[in-house]
């Protein structure tokens, strides 16, 4: 009987603290709290239709060369230029939102999961495992994140897939840092210490437990590494060590055509910049958005 | 004090032999035969004279136990030997990375300066008047910052000098011994290129250390004491909140490295950024192995001292 009451109380006062949103006013609260992550929110998702859509938004075909169009002006036909080759502009830009998004996501989500299991895991197990595991990821954080990526792509060869192989091991220190030290407060739980007394296991308990109770700083993680992957896989093209060259990627079209032609053709280089800079800006805001609303405790770190 | 000493270079070794078994390791991720690479150039052409494979493996030491190939490296290492250049015959890698790391370092650090010289103020002025609209616009200025790449920033920088200057970047560097003016004169465009980046961060957590400060009880009774306002921001807030500035900072190097890579390769600076990137194009892998090993190592030595120069500073850190 008294039981009972105890859950109806929780219930109530749980009720009362968190009412259920329905999607729209959770949307409406965000961007009038945080008209900047929705800003963020807003061009993440349109970078995303863009990519799909790539195809019917392009004008040209972004492998398509043309001698009358070699360095034309932006214009009626080519909307921001055409390249050296005669290449449009515009349309490589929105095939490059492809390679950057498809980069971006699948390295960052691939490097920050493995961070993720890495970092509870280290916990988890603790002791001598952390102790190692620790020294490792300390030894991994000593390489500069563009240096590492770059020296494996000195290996591997310059290919899409090659990128996200170098930026996923890139991003598996950082985060497993980050969540290490979230994990060690889980891990002195009582519901941690509740779950070992009725015999859980090791999976059950970093699965079920652990994880779960990382997860919105896993989210936080993983939005900050699509920004960051983005610029890194423009940087690596720009180097000539990322994606192949005539690839219509962001930092590839930034490479060729502005160290040779940036006084003859401005916009080769201006356009694909923005591009990257308003991508990156927004996934920041984003992250930073995310950040205060799911966890509170980050609020005014970076 | 001398216990945390102790700790922090004791864990220092370990870290440094595992950076170098980490750089082997992904030096030798590919499947395959690195002589046979080399000598058709990684396409699958078949015919290769047994005897020249033999004798690579043997200059490259590729023909012994993987264990022994580590153990020989590193010991060479040690003794400063780095291997040869595979590229330039009888070029010691050791040599070309030494010829190139002062003009690099240069860099970084009269990068870093002149980053903190605008972002510190930048910082400091957002955090007095916060929530305004200068500390909008500061903290926009630094998030555009942080989203510009900065091999962008630095190909219209050259653009916007030769339109502007006629300035090209120079064909010969001078070195900063043999004539420091021209030198400084030759790498402030490249710094501030490669400034304008770093430049963001710090004054991200110029910002956030100040505006911890200012909570401060000390502050409170500077305040109460009737003291001017720029004695209590100069004196007592900034004093505080620059020693977290000045060691994140020195954290940042490393992403400062990574910046000269690409400066140096678009402003022609002869750094090892260049020759990190001019090695791969040449497959060059001893000279690669021998510039990551390097940075790493640096990188390590810059955070263990910041960590004991810290910890020297503010006592409250040695116990935690």
């Amino acid at each position: 009987m008294s039981l009972d009451r105890g859950t109806e109380a929780v219930q109530v006062s749980g009720a009362l603290l968190r009412p259920r949103r329905t999607f729209w006013q959770s949307t409406v609260s965000f961007v009038t709290t945080k008209p900047l992550g929705a800003f963020g929110a807003a061009v993440a998702v349109g970078l995303i239709l863009i990519a799909i859509f790539a195809p019917l938004i392009a004008t040209h075909d972004p492998y398509r060369t043309s001698i009358e169009a070699v360095h034309a002006s932006p214009g009626a036909d080519n909307w921001l230029g055409a390249d050296q080759l005669g290449r449009d502009v515009f349309s490589r830009i929105v095939y490059g939102a492809r390679i950057s998004l498809y980069v971006g996501i699948v390295s960052s989500f691939l490097g920050s999961t493995i961070g993720l299991i890495i970092g509870v895991a280290s916990v988890h197990f603790g002791g001598k495992t952390d102790l190692l595991v620790q020294r490792v990821i300390d030894a991994m954080m000593a390489f500069p994140i563009l240096i590492l990526a770059i020296a494996i792509m000195s290996v591997l060869g310059a290919s899409v897939n090659n990128v996200i192989i170098a930026l996923s091991i890139v991003y598996i220190p950082s985060t497993a840092r980050v969540v290490r030290s979230q994990a060690l407060a889980i891990k002195e739980m009582d519901y941690v210490l509740a779950a070992r007394a009725v015999g859980a296991g090791n999976w059950r308990i970093m699965l079920r437990h652990m994880v779960p109770n990382t997860f919105a700083l896993y989210l936080v993680v993983v939005t900050f590494h699509l920004g960051g992957a983005i610029i890194a896989e423009a940087s690596l093209s720009f180097l000539g060590v990322g994606s192949p060259i005539d690839t219509p990627s962001w930092g590839g079209m930034l490479s060729a055509a502005s160290r040779q032609y940036v006084n003859l053709a401005p916009w080769l280089a201006v356009f694909p910049g923005v591009a990257i800079a308003i991508v990156v800006f927004s996934w920041n805001v984003l992250g930073d958005a995310l950040r205060d609303i799911l966890d509170p405790r980050m609020r005014g770190t970076q | 004090m001398q216990a945390y000493i102790a700790k922090r270079v004791l864990l220092f070794v370990p870290t440094i032999l595992l950076v170098t078994i980490l750089v082997f390791v992904i030096m030798r991720i590919v499947p395959g035969d690195p002589a046979l690479m080399l000598l058709t150039e990684g396409e699958d052409s078949g015919d290769v004279s047994d005897q020249a494979l033999e004798r690579l493996r043997e200059k490259l030491g590729t023909d012994k136990p993987i264990y022994t190939q580590y153990v020989l490296w590193i010991g060479n290492m040690l003794r400063g030997d780095f291997g040869m250049s595979f590229f330039y015959e009888g070029d010691a890698v050791i040599d070309d990375i030494l010829e190139r790391l002062p003009t690099t370092l240069e860099l970084t650090f009269l990068a870093l300066f002149l980053a903190s010289l605008i972002a510190v103020p930048l910082g400091v002025l957002s955090a007095m008047k916060q929530d305004s609209v200068s500390d909008y616009t500061a903290r926009s200025i630094t998030l555009i910052g942080i989203a510009l790449p900065n091999f962008w920033v630095a190909v219209m920088t050259i653009y916007f000098l030769v339109l502007l200057f006629q300035w090209a970047p120079p064909l010969a560097y001078e070195r900063l011994w043999d004539d420091p003016w021209t030198n400084v004169q030759q790498l402030f465009f490249p710094a501030i290129a490669l400034a304008l980046s770093n430049m963001a961060f710090v004054a991200r957590i110029t910002r956030s250390a100040m505006l911890e400060v200012l909570r401060e009880d000390y502050i409170r009774t500077a305040r109460s004491k009737g003291l001017a306002e720029r004695v209590i921001v100069y004196r007592h807030a900034l004093r505080n909140a620059l020693l977290p500035v000045v060691t994140l900072t020195a954290y940042e190097l490393g992403r400062a490295i990574s910046g000269t890579v690409i400066i140096e390769t678009i402003f022609l600076v002869p750094g090892i950024g260049r020759l990190l990137i001019t090695s791969i194009q040449n497959r060059d892998f001893p000279v690669i192995q021998g510039i990551v090993v390097i940075i790493a190592v640096l990188v390590l030595l810059i955070n263990l001292v910041m960590d004991l120069l810290y910890a020297w500073l503010n006592p409250r850190i040695r116990y935690s």
